[in-house]
């Protein structure tokens, strides 16, 4: 198979993130080293990579988790030094964790509904009474969250705590709780890791549902090539934290470079 | 002067006994990852135990020494073995506040057994001004608080050494840093812990007996413990060095205040001075003076 | 046979989202503040109102405050008593120092006054978490009293530091009796409960849960954790601070600042372990249990000393405490970290299957 034709209605548009010559690194060590690459709107861009690439910090730099000491983000026109999470959050970048990083103690619509507090407007006193706009606000908000639960198919589980969830739903939820966000740039961190061939397929329909029915641009971290190459319109390839191929999926697949750092080669 | 450098050395006397009390905590911190706020209610236990079994057997000092560790082996085994590895895997703050209820029911026993009344401790350590001290320097610094803390400096060399040189100290070193991969590489975690709570038990005995030899065996014995928990925060949880120097920090720095500050705001600042300073710590170096700092993964 | 949901339906999203769904729980609620609010004034004993009612009520407010922030948002605090305090002292001289001060003002001016403080010493939790918080509360615990007896003013000068709590009066009328006592601590207790519980269920209560169970994460959803962590603060102690207010004005009459010590602090921590930590519900079945306990225990050592022919020694009753409280926290703990609350729960979820439970 090869990188899927664009479909009708899904334009791919200008740029809407630039990450340039971004280098991070923790005491002496590099983790990334003069990255820039840029993501279109409405378009799914992997990061592929072998195990300690530097993937995972790539996406923490996009939303402010970790500070890279050189480079600059522009996102959506505006140019930042550094992102804070608060920041790219109102700015409308969500993400997904590698590990599931959702909130164990609450059910999953709560989980969802957290996801839509940066929506959310009542004053204290009007939380503490619950009337008046405080209950409309909630009602509105939980009929948006009943909407992602649908999409997702987890009504069964919505008032179940997620630390009960098997391993696959759980990963649904959380990427329900960035969708909840509306956001304009979603971040995926391995979304299919550690899931069965049947759960993998469930979430790559999912996200490139998510990009067509919502126009959510995607940057998305995956190990599964054939994964990759289906549903990627284009490809940052990363090793050692540098970045050694950059293209459509067929255009990194030809390339000298990223095959030496598959296959290995003595560096 | 002169005086400002003898309330500075009585500070810093005072300051090696809390890091006694406090070196009990990092112990049982590095080796399992719980706070135990029961090293204080432990030091009571001790101290009452080792008086009440004098007073009742009427055996001497080398005689009761090893019964009173005896029991403390006992009781540090019993709790590992009861309240702790039931809890095993779960978060710090759940141990911690099982540790309290640990405080709670030790003070109770110990009292329960043998009453609540104050009581003498005669380790026959004179509590005098040194003379050569005295003559040359005209300072008061007590007798006690020296050999206090020459017998406390010479258990935390012991305790550095047993840590840094031995078989065991390397095992422990190994679990306080990951269970585990410990377990994995065929450390016996359970003998581990016991033998960490043992030796916490042991601390705890040294450190009741001498603050019960200075302040009389009592229920504020238990007290101590709260004052090591600045102590603790200001050296960091995980570092030997970190309690002792944190220890004298706090002690030097409680009694100058005591001294100079005192008078000003109507004295009784002992019982939060220590605090306040260490949270205005907490605010410039959070992980401690000589704590790890840590960077989060996601 | 009696606790069955079956048939009702919920068909709107506001029906789901009532405080209680089901149809025998808000009978059960309604018989409850029925039996609180008129049975118990009619047919309990003076004795009962204030030795064990009025407490037990004051101790699930500050319970409450507690497990808002412990339970509900992770922050762990040992200084409970004193937010306690401050909330009373303040609420004595609002009353004193304000001329025509109305009573219910000055608790909630008290309350705000410990929120204000609990602002201020939680502002550590900014960088630091865990048991490294819960020491830095204890600064607060030991910080408080020493002021409070220190300054003179915050007493009116009161030689030993006592203050005698002002008459409470309401439009006119004066809550003087144990009963119009307990009434109106209902009253003020019943309507923070509710409000509890709807903070919890609104944003601001998602928010502090998700700060407790994964911080990093929160904070990419755009909580800021910071503010969140402060109102945290801010609304535990406002409702320690109240509970305060009650335990002087209501309860003892008259306080002083080492009254509001490390042990009550403790008290009120046990309380939340042993009911639930992150309940509302909890709070109160905690309070209950940790005021009925030392009773309970007092007649059964009494009594069992004197069938038995045994000589007890003075104090014993109070160690016993210690051991019982002690190893109750550690049972609690390790078998049902839930606590009470979670028991509740759990049994009614047996009873909607009773008797068939396959």
């Amino acid at each position: 198979m090869s990188a899927r034709d664009p479909e009708p209605g899904r334009r791919i548009g200008d740029t809407l993130l630039q990450v340039q010559h971004i280098s991070l690194a923790f005491g002496g060590v590099k983790a990334l080293t003069d990255i820039s690459f840029d993501v279109r709107e409405h378009e799914i861009r992997a990061i592929i990579g072998p195990n300690g690439a530097g993937k995972s910090s790539m996406l923490n730099c996009i939303n402010g988790v970790y500070s890279p000491q050189q480079g600059e983000i522009r996102f959506s026109g505006s140019t930042f030094r550094k992102m804070d999470p608060h920041k790219a959050a109102t700015m409308g970048i969500a993400r997904t964790f590698q590990n599931i990083a959702l909130f164990k103690g609450m059910s999953v619509l709560d989980n969802i509904m957290t996801g839509r507090n940066l929506k959310m407007r009542s004053n204290l006193l009007a939380q503490a009474l619950y009337i008046g706009p405080n209950r409309q606000e909630e009602l509105a908000h939980r009929e948006k969250v009943e909407q992602i639960i649908d999409f997702l198919q987890i009504e069964s589980v919505r008032k179940t705590p997620v630390g009960r969830l098997p391993y696959g739903v759980q990963k649904r939820v959380e990427l329900g709780r960035a969708l909840a966000a509306e956001p304009r740039l979603l971040l995926l961190d391995e979304p299919m890791a550690g899931m069965n061939i049947e759960e993998k397929q469930d979430m790559c329909r999912f996200i490139l549902d998510v990009n067509d029915e919502f126009g959510t641009t995607i940057v998305l971290i995956e190990h599964d090539m054939g994964v990759v190459m289906d549903i990627s319109d284009r490809v940052v390839v990363l090793d050692y934290g540098k970045k050694i191929g950059d293209g459509t999926p067929a255009e990194v697949r030809a390339n000298q470079a990223v095959i030496d750092a598959y296959l290995g080669v003595s560096h | 002067m002169q005086f400002f450098f003898e309330v500075l050395i009585g500070g810093l006397l005072a300051g090696v006994m809390y890091s006694l009390v406090a070196l009990g905590f990092v112990l049982i911190y590095k080796a399992s990852g719980v706070f135990n706020f029961a090293q204080g209610a432990m030091v009571f236990f001790a101290a009452l135990t080792f008086v009440g079994v004098q007073e009742k057997t009427g055996l001497p000092f080398w005689a009761v020494l090893p019964i009173t560790l005896a029991v403390m082996v006992l009781l540090g085994i019993l709790t590992e073995r009861i309240v702790l590895r039931p809890l095993v895997n779960q978060p710090q703050i759940t141990l911690f506040m099982a540790t309290i209820g640990l405080a709670f029911f030790i003070e109770g026993l110990a009292q329960l057994i043998w009453g609540t009344e104050v009581r003498r401790l005669d380790l026959g350590i004179q509590d005098e001004p040194i003379a050569v001290m005295m003559d040359n320097f005209d300072m008061m610094v007590s007798s006690f608080d020296v050999t206090a803390a020459v017998v406390a400096g010479v258990l935390v060399a012991v305790l550095a050494v047993f840590f840094n040189k031995t078989r065991i100290g390397r095992a422990l070193r190994a679990v306080a840093d990951d269970h585990q991969a410990a377990l994995a590489v065929g450390i016996p975690l359970k003998q581990i812990w016991a033998i960490v709570w043992s030796v916490a038990g042991f601390v705890a005995l040294v450190a009741g007996l001498l603050w019960g030899a200075r302040n009389g065996v009592q229920f504020a014995l238990t007290f101590v413990a709260l004052k090591a928990l600045p102590v603790l925060i200001l050296g960091g949880f995980e570092s030997i060095l970190g309690a002792i120097v944190g220890g004298l920090i706090i002690g030097a720095a409680e009694k100058l205040a005591e001294v100079y500050l005192g008078p000003m705001v109507g004295g009784g600042i002992e019982g939060w001075f220590a605090y306040m300073l260490a949270l205005l710590f907490l605010l410039v170096r959070p992980e401690g003076l000589f704590g790890e700092r840590r960077i989060d993964r996601v | 046979m009696l606790y069955r949901e079956a048939g009702q339906f919920r068909t709107s999203y506001a029906a789901d989202q009532q405080l209680l769904p089901i149809r025998q729980d808000r009978i059960l609620m309604a018989v409850l503040l029925a039996v609180a609010f008129v049975g118990v004034p009619l047919f309990a004993s003076d004795y009962w109102l204030t030795a064990l009612l009025t407490p037990f009520l004051v101790f699930a407010l500050a319970a409450l405050g507690l497990n808002i922030l412990t339970g509900y948002a992770g922050q762990l605090s040992l200084g409970t008593a004193a937010f306690m305090a401050v909330g009373a002292f303040a609420a004595y001289n609002f009353q004193l120092r304000v001329p025509g001060m109305p009573i219910l003002g000055s608790f909630v001016l008290g309350g705000l006054t410990a929120a204000v403080v609990g602002v201020a010493f939680g502002l550590p939790s900014l960088r630091i978490k865990g048991f490294y918080l819960a020491v830095a509360t204890l600064a607060a615990q030991f910080f408080i009293p020493w002021l409070l007896v220190k300054v003179p003013w915050f007493t009116n000068n009161s030689s030993s530091g006592v203050i005698t709590s002002q008459p409470i009066v309401i439009l006119g009328y004066v809550f003087d009796t144990p009963g119009s006592k307990y009434l109106l601590v209902l009253a003020i207790v019943a309507l923070m409960a509710l409000a509890a519980k709807n903070l919890v269920r609104s944003r601001i209560g998602r928010a502090w849960m998700a700060v407790r169970d994964m911080d990093v994460a929160a904070e990419v959803i755009g909580i800021r954790i910071m503010r969140t962590k402060l109102i945290a603060f801010a609304v535990s102690s406002f409702y320690c601070g109240v509970a305060g207010a009650l335990y002087a004005y209501a309860y003892l009459g008259s306080v002083e600042p080492d009254g509001f010590n490390l042990d009550l602090s403790f008290r009120i921590l046990f309380m939340i372990i042993i009911g639930g930590v992150g309940s509302i519900l909890g709070s109160f079945l905690g309070a209950a249990f940790i005021t009925l306990l030392p009773i309970f225990l007092d007649v059964l050592l009494v009594d069992g000393a004197l069938a038995l022919g045994l000589n007890l020694p003075s104090g014993a009753t109070s160690m016993v405490q210690l051991v019982v409280f002690g190893a109750l926290i550690i049972f609690f703990l390790i078998v049902e970290p839930h606590g009470l609350a979670r028991l509740w729960q759990i049994g009614k979820e047996k009873l909607r299957l009773w008797p068939f439970p396959y």
